[in-house]
């Protein structure tokens, strides 16, 4: 009889984590959803979108990079590289908010406003609420750093840079899910 | 995942160690920035009392209108004074932010925050054997939200222009232009930001919920040993993260519309013979948006009421749940359909018929599950010791309302009939009975269930009796007459209709008239709940550790549980959760940590299946 029947566990952080994700993942889909809907509607705008996206990929893939390598030197109790790879993604993590301003400006140029026909402020909007969760991120890799400056992430206590590391993942795969559909949908 | 094995370990150790040593906390720890379960719950239910207390009177407050159009109010003006118009009535705007507002009160803020916060806060952690939630900070993170956007809800009546009226699902361009309805303007804004803080809250609370459920069970607690109650809460909590954040997209990109100019869902309008600038955009959008959270929504509404019924049921027949797998199995089939039938609400909105078509099969497949339901809990009952306790009839009066307002549901899902009954007093009169006043049931039978073990004191039952039956006999005055209204085309949300002549429409003003009295003596009744609540609170009789004779694990708590639930060890769990009245057993039940070698007189050669 099952009477000793063992419970699968997780640490409970990280699974909230994966949770948090979906239901962030939710957002982005109705809006990308509710994009795709509207391209297929006849009359739109023809949008060139900013060049600067690659470049901004290019350095949020980076950044996910360092991300992966801090956490490997977390592992191994590397302490110096932590603290340089957490700093190096914050730094890229950065890079990419001001890469994604600018091809803000980019897309004004172009003529395409933020107040318009929708098809243009959907762009701004998917970005805009993009970087808002990076901006998360980032203070959540922030707050690893300061732990991790006292020390108190290494190999016996890997949750919070496992969450985080997790988390930053996710923002670089969901912006290129956003930018691939931003452009086959254009 | 070995060492996160061995951290989790540590961490219950540390947290069994920590209960021992037990220090007292200074009470705003204890009581208001609690991070104890069982406060939290309590703190849903008192702040959903209040609101259930707002929506009802302002419920009352337009069946006045509809029923009584030429009475003077002028003796109610010190309160309500400037929500009247000279002549003593209603304002007509007023009426709308009313309508309104009941509707985002009782759906969000009772039905959802006040049901779901309350039971699955309470019941998780003790009924699948946790000491706590897996995250106590996130969970009172969660309440204050939820308080937050309460604050912010409340200051909205009282703001320029009155709350938000557009209705409780706010469709732009109504919603969308301050210059449309004056609750547009500041009110609409205030609905959308206390709206945002309750989905904040709605998803920390699910999180966890869900977290907890996964990964905090007690040993031997496998899924199909879980109480129904927790599959209901669990599957409400999944319900809950998929779609909340659907309800933000649509909120934010209203906001945009609203506050910077945008066009999302705005497009070839003219106000007072001038086009607005906007264009592009579109409404539809919003409502495909609006209830892609809208339909999971009932079913979070619903589903911890059916949950909660179930255990109730199956512990006051004294008998197992009748087909605990296939209640299971219809749960997560409810939830999983909840997602792809939202665009019933949208039929006449000019939707393509085919895709109508296609939505109403998959509507009305909603049906199946339902059915398997309420046939189980029928089937639960039959030939069982029935105690009618107050909980045991609020079951009961759920299973009714939601088997009566269940089948007119058949009607409405059908895309060709809907061109007749939609915005009709006939939708209303649907999902007031089948989610409005089943859920409300299965948070009256929630109450009376587990006020033992909340409060450490049992409610009166004569009161109960008495709430009961002029509860269910007034709900269904209330609503079963709004049917033959809304057949007859009378439109929801409209203010008044005595001023027009149309067919036969006085002969519906005696209709009207009866459905008044019905509403305002049901809500009068519910001020014995009120007052029996309070009252045992403090006076009620001292109640024993498991009054009702049940088998879950939180009977197994002392009387009053302090922070950690259990004393000693949290019991191991060794059978499902319905062994009431089983053959050769000397108790008519076996509570769940009682192992099958200590009851040799009763095993079945099958038990090791449950």
């Amino acid at each position: 009889m099952k009477s000793n029947v063992k419970i699968l566990r997780m640490n409970p952080n990280i699974f909230i984590t994966w949770i948090f994700i979906i239901s962030i993942s939710m957002i982005f889909v109705s809006l990308i959803s509710a994009y795709i809907v509207k391209k297929g509607e006849p009359g739109g705008l023809i949008i060139n979108l900013p060049n600067m996206f690659i470049y901004s990929t290019i350095v949020v893939v980076l950044s996910s990079l360092f991300k992966q390598i801090a956490y490997f030197s977390a592992k191994k109790d590397d302490l110096n590289k932590l603290n340089y790879f957490l700093f190096a993604s914050i730094l890229s993590g950065v890079s990419f908010l001001i890469l994604q301003y600018f091809s803000w400006g980019e897309l004004v140029n172009s003529g395409v406003f933020f107040v318009g026909h929708p098809d243009g402020s959907f762009i701004y909007v998917i970005t805009g609420v993009h970087a808002f969760h990076l901006i998360s991120g980032l203070i959540f890799i922030a707050i690893v750093l300061f732990k991790s400056s006292k020390l108190e992430v290494h190999s016996k206590n890997l949750n919070l840079i496992e969450m985080s590391t997790t988390y930053w993942h996710f923002l670089t795969g969901l912006w290129l899910y956003l930018y691939v559909t931003l452009y086959l949908y254009n | 995942m070995e060492t996160k094995l061995k951290t989790t370990t540590k961490v219950n150790v540390d947290h069994e160690e920590h209960h021992e040593e037990h220090h007292e906390l200074g009470f705003i720890r204890k009581y208001i920035f609690s991070e104890d379960h069982k406060i939290i719950a309590k703190q849903f239910l008192i702040t959903g009392i209040f609101w259930a207390v707002v929506g009802g009177l302002f419920s009352s407050l337009f069946r006045i209108q509809l029923g009584f159009p030429d009475l003077d109010l002028s003796a109610l003006s010190p309160i309500i004074g400037n929500w009247l118009t000279p002549q003593g009535k209603i304002d007509a705007e007023v009426y709308l932010a009313l309508i309104t507002m009941h509707g985002t009160i009782m759906v969000f803020f009772v039905l959802t925050a006040g049901l779901s916060g309350t039971f699955s806060n309470f019941l998780i952690p003790l009924q699948v054997g946790a000491r706590d939630m897996a995250s106590g900070f996130l969970n009172m993170l969660s309440y204050w939200f939820f308080f937050l956007s309460s604050i912010v809800m409340f200051i909205s009546i009282f703001v320029e222009g009155g709350p938000a009226s557009g209705g409780w699902t706010i469709y732009p361009p109504l919603s969308a232009l301050p210059q449309a309805v004056s609750g547009s303007g500041l009110g609409m804004t205030f609905w959308l930001i206390s709206m945002a803080f309750f989905i904040v809250s709605a998803l920390l609370g699910a999180l966890n919920y869900i977290t907890t459920v996964i990964n905090l069970r007690t040993e031997g607690m496998t899924f199909f040993r879980m109480p129904l109650t927790i599959w209901a809460f669990f599957v409400t909590a999944i319900l809950g993260v998929l779609s909340f954040p659907v309800l933000l997209s649509a909120a934010l990109l209203l906001i945009m519309d609203r506050s910077f100019g945008t066009s999302f869902y705005l497009s070839d309008i003219y106000i007072a013979g001038e086009a607005l600038a906007n264009e592009g955009g579109s409404a539809i959008l919003f409502q495909h948006l609006f209830w892609f959270l809208g339909h999971p929504e009932v079913y979070i509404v619903i589903l911890p009421a059916l949950g909660i019924a179930s255990e109730v049921i199956a512990t006051c027949s004294r008998k197992p749940i009748f087909g605990y797998k296939f209640m299971v199995y219809s749960i997560l089939a409810i939830g999983g359909l909840s997602f792809v039938v939202w665009a019933h609400h949208m039929f006449i909105s000019g939707m393509n018929p085919f895709l109508g078509s296609v939505f109403t099969v998959l509507t009305l497949i909603i049906a199946v599950p339902s059915a398997i339901k309420a046939f189980n809990y029928i089937a639960t009952l039959w030939r069982g010791n029935i105690i009618f306790t107050p909980a045991m009839l609020f079951s009961i009066g759920l299973v009714s309302t939601f088997i009566s307002g269940g089948v007119t549901g058949i009607f409405l899902g059908n895309s060709a009939l809907d061109i007749n009954l939609h915005d009709t007093y006939f939708v209303v009169a649907h999902f007031h009975i089948v989610m409005g006043v089943s859920a409300f049931f299965g948070l009256f039978a929630g109450v009376y269930h587990w006020f033992p073990k909340m409060f450490g004191r049992m409610m009166n039952n004569g009161l109960g009796y008495i709430h009961f039956w002029l509860t269910f006999i007034g709900s269904y005055l209330v609503f079963f007459p709004l049917h033959y209204i809304g057949m007859a085309g009378f439109p929801r949300r409209y203010y008044s209709f005595s001023t027009f002549q149309a067919g036969n429409i006085e002969s519906f003003v005696d209709l009207n008239v009866f459905v008044s009295y019905a509403a305002l003596i049901t809500f009068a009744a519910q001020f014995i709940l009120l007052f029996n609540f309070f009252y045992s609170m403090f006076r009620g009789k001292k109640a024993s550790e498991n009054p009702w004779r049940s088998n879950t694990l939180e009977w197994t708590t002392p009387v009053n549980p302090g922070h950690g639930n259990w004393v000693g060890p949290i019991p191991k769990v060794e059978r499902w959760a319905y062994d009431y009245s089983k053959t050769g057993s000397k108790e008519d039940f076996i509570p769940q940590n009682i192992p099958y070698s200590k009851t040799p007189e009763s095993n079945l050669p099958d038990d090791d299946q449950h």
